[in-house]
Formats: structure tokens, sequence, C-alpha cells
């Protein structure tokens, strides 16, 4: 499904992903852990498509076709999401406006016809209802007033809603407590399918323990420097990060 | 006849003098006086050339002024619209102003505040191609207790120009005046303008006088985030800017015809914009 290959990108003209390879299949669920500032969240930018950020080498591949070459919002139509780290506030657009006009647009993009006003709603109601969000909210501005976890929630029901074919979750577990971790968990376990692939990208081994990863990947100094089944998750928790930077030969934790 | 102001006149300094120039010779502006305790203005400016206008609107004691100003005249229009309203002892005028359309047009509000009078004003301004929009408000706070508030937003692109300029002025007598102001500039292109000249004139010293005025460019970080979730460019840009001004039209019915008509020019405003 996805295929970065010896991927380098950066900002400002700093590298920050350097040399990154990465393979999930279809169906797949990979981590991605690493210490701050190892290039987690530029992974996730670079993926969505954010101005600024610039790919200086390598490739991306989503389902075969080249990711990097498409618009932030024609890659959200191929079926990537991001699910971000700091949900935006959006002043005077209502949740509901919001994501049926990206459920539609995406729609018509892709020659589907559009979602009509009961279809979406009834929607909308079952995937707010699913995350324990209360409907009110669904009318109120985009993340306006939403604590930290409503925000979390909030990004798990328009997952929901556009039911994309690759979920990119940058750091959905932070800010969580115990109880809405799980019924995060349990969005992103509802979401699992042959068809779909979720790359979690997390500090830490807790939502892992919720959601079982076929894949863990441990990012350091912009590329992957390890990888395993889920019991490396287990592994970096116990013995920390810098262990395995020792193993791996890298000298620092941090993206040159 | 008065002669055409200069730019040293305060209140004319941003305005397209030049082309009032040619037209003020033959200056014969039309009059109405209306007065009342229950008054509703819904008032459509349409058509071409110059719309002129004087407007005396005297509201009686406790009485309240509810209405709509609509400006879409045709492209080539001028527009020189000038309401003086007086509000007795606690009368109110609840406005909204929405101008989109003509060449230039400049309108005005001079409003008189006797002893517990409230005045709010919403006025939401779109601009594009060669478009000067002008907006000039007068709180006079002349007794006490007196409440104002004018929340102005404007959207400018191409190379259009919209300004703001709004007084607030406080007699001596005017204890305990309340007066608010708020005017927001959206710029969606470089060569757009938005001009704000807030001014306050305070004589009184028990008052409340807040005012902010603010410049700014469509959030990109709402930008990539509705990206992110597939909604193209142009739809990312018409819904912000739509969000932007809908704080100016609190006061508007939801189904008034002039709401459907604002969103449709930013649309249009907007779409030809990612076309280019």
């Amino acid at each position: 499904m996805l295929k970065i290959e010896n991927l380098q990108a950066g900002i400002e003209g700093k590298t920050i992903l350097d040399g990154l390879s990465l393979e999930i299949p279809a169906g797949e669920v990979h981590a991605i852990m690493g210490p701050n500032g190892s290039g987690k969240s530029t992974l996730s930018y670079v993926l969505a498509g954010r101005a600024g950020y610039e790919v200086t080498g390598g490739s991306v591949s989503f389902e075969g076709k080249d990711l990097l070459a498409l618009d932030p919002h024609e890659r959200a139509t191929a079926g990537v999401f991001l699910g971000f780290q700091y949900p935006v506030e959006i002043p005077g657009v209502s949740n509901l406006l919001f994501m049926r006009t990206a459920l539609n647009a995406q729609r018509v993009l892709r020659g589907e016809p559009e979602a009509s006003g009961a279809e979406f709603m009834r929607a909308a109601k079952v995937a707010a209802a699913n995350m324990g969000l209360d409907f009110e909210m669904m009318k109120r501005s985009v993340n306006q007033g939403f604590s930290g976890g409503e925000k979390k929630r909030n990004e798990m029901i328009q997952m929901a809603l556009l039911l994309p074919k690759l979920a990119v979750l940058d750091e959905t577990d932070s800010g969580l407590d115990i109880d809405a971790l799980r019924v995060v968990a349990d969005g992103i376990n509802a979401m699992r399918s042959p068809e779909r692939s979720t790359l979690l990208i997390t500090h830490y081994q807790r939502l892992l323990d919720h959601v079982q990863p076929d894949r863990v990947h441990v990012l350091m100094a912009g590329r992957i420097v390890l990888s395993g089944g889920a019991e490396l998750a287990h592994r970096l928790e116990a013995e920390g990060y810098a262990r395995i930077a020792a193993e791996a030969g890298v000298t620092t934790l941090e993206a040159a | 006849m008065t002669t055409l102001p200069t730019r040293k006149d305060e209140a004319w300094r941003y305005a397209d003098l030049k082309r009032l120039a040619p037209l003020w010779p033959d200056r014969a502006p039309k009059t109405r006086t209306l007065t009342g305790a229950a008054l509703h203005l819904d008032d459509r400016i349409t058509g071409t050339g110059w719309h002129d206008e004087d407007i005396e609107i005297n509201i009686t004691p406790g009485g309240h002024l509810t209405g709509i100003i609509a400006q879409t005249a045709d492209a080539d229009a001028t527009v020189t619209q000038h309401y003086r309203i007086t509000l007795a002892e606690n009368a109110r005028a609840d406005l909204t102003l929405l101008s989109h359309g003509a060449a230039y047009a400049r309108i005005v509000f001079d409003v008189r505040l006797a002893d517990g009078a409230v005045f709010d004003l919403g006025g939401a301004l779109v601009a594009g191609g060669d478009q000067n929009l002008e907006l000039v408000t007068f709180a006079r706070h002349l007794g006490p207790n007196a409440t104002s508030r004018q929340t102005v937003r404007a959207v400018a692109a191409d190379r259009s120009v919209v300004s703001y300029l709004g007084q607030v002025a406080v007699a001596r007598e005017a204890q305990k005046t309340d007066a608010a102001q708020s005017f927001k500039a959206l710029l969606l292109d470089r060569g757009a303008t938005a001009n704000a000249k807030p001014e306050l004139e305070i004589f009184a010293d028990d008052v409340k006088c807040a005012h902010g005025a603010t410049v700014g460019e469509l959030d990109r970080a709402a930008m990539f985030y509705m990206a992110s979730r597939g909604v193209p460019p142009g739809a990312a840009e018409a819904l912000l800017a739509a969000a932007f001004v809908d704080d100016a039209l609190s006061s508007l019915p939801e189904d008034d015809t002039s709401r459907t008509a604002l969103a449709a020019r930013l649309e249009t405003l907007i779409a030809k914009r990612a076309k280019s």
C-alpha cells in the first residue's frame, strides 16, 4: 500500500528525514516509535503534503502512484488520512459543514455521487456516538473550545466518516486519559480491514497495548534503525532509546 | 451645494475623490426622513450610475429601529449613502450592512445616542477587482448609559481597497458609556488593501471604550487541515472567508436573501482567483 524509499526531506534547508525507508502492506498496522526530534511529525507532514516541507530525495508511492506528485487534497482523496497531533481550530466553520464539504469534495473528485444531507447526518451521528462525543459538539466550530481529548476523538470521527485506505496517526494518544485512550484505540481497531492500513506514530507503548501492531519501527536521526514485531515496543519501553541507538550505531538520537 | 471634501478631511481620507470629482458639481442627493418608535429599514441599493442619498432617521424614546442595508449595485456604479440617525432616550437600533457591489461605495452612519440608547451595527464588506468599498461610522454618545457596537468584517481580493473609519465621540455628560468597535480585514491577495482608522474622542471619565483592528491573511494551518481532509484550496478559502464575515451578520435573519447574495459573491471572487 505504502512504500517509502530512501526518503530525504526537511524544512528551511534543514535535513530531518535522512534516508528513511518503510513499507506498509495493505491490511497491516505499523507503529513508528522514536525520541523527540527524530523526525516523526516531519514524516507525517511530508506524507500529507504540508507546505514548507521539502523532499530532496527518495520516493513515496501509494498504491503504486507517486504520492509526492499530488496536492494535499488529492492525497486525501486518494485515501491518505492524517490524524493531527494538534488538531487545528477553525472558528466559524461547523464540524458538520466541514466534514460534509470534505466528504463530498472527495467523492466528486473520485467521480462518485455526493452524500445526501440525510445520509451524511446518519453517518455523522453514528461516528460521534461510537467515539462518545455529544452530537451537539458536531454542530460547533471545528475543534473550537474542545478539550485535548475531544479534539482527538474528533479526529477519529473524521477518519470514520472519510474511511481512508491509509491512516497516519501522529501521536493520537497524546493528551488522552485512560478511558479516552481506550475509546480512540477502539476507533482505530474498528478501521482494521484487509484493505486498510494504519501508521501509528507514538512516543509510548501505551497505545500499543490496545492496538496490536503488526510491525514496530524505531525512528532515529531521520531514518528507521530497527524494525520488529509487537514485542519491540515492550523492549523499547523497558530499555529506552539510548540502548537501541548504541546497538544500531546511531550517535545522536535527533535528526541532523 | 457643498464643495467636494479633500483628503485633509479625516473622514474622507480614503475616499475615491477622483471618481467623485466629476460627479460632485451636479450633486443633488435624494433625501428621506423617517420618524417613529418601531421602524424597519430595508434598503437594497442596486442598479447603475450614481446612487446618492441622505437619510435622516429619528427614533422616539424607547423605540426600536431594525434594518438591512444591502449594497449590490452594478460593477460601474458609484454609491454615497449617508444615514443620520438620532436615538432618543432608551431607543435602540440594530442594523446590518452588506456592501459588495459598485466600483466605489461609501456608506456613512452618523448616530447620536441619548441617555440609555443602544446602537448595534454589523458591517460586511467584500471587494474584488478594482473595487473601493468604504464604511464610515460616527457614534456620538451625547447622554449617559448609552451603548454602541460596531462589528465590521472586510474581505479584499485582487487590487481592491476596503476601508473602515470609525469614530466614537463621548460627550462630557455621557458617563457610563459602553462603546466597542471591532474591525477585521482579510486580504486574499498581495495587491489588496485594507485601511482602518479607529478614533476615540472622550470627554467623560467613567466610560468603557474598546476598539480593535486587525488585518490578516487566510490561516495557513486551517487551509492545510482542510486540505488534509480532501477540501480543495478554493472551497477551503470560501469556507474560511464566509466564516470570517459571518461575525458581522449575527443580527441578520438566516434566510435573508442578502446573506446568500454575499456568499455567492465570495464564491465567485474566490473561484475567479483559483482559475487565474
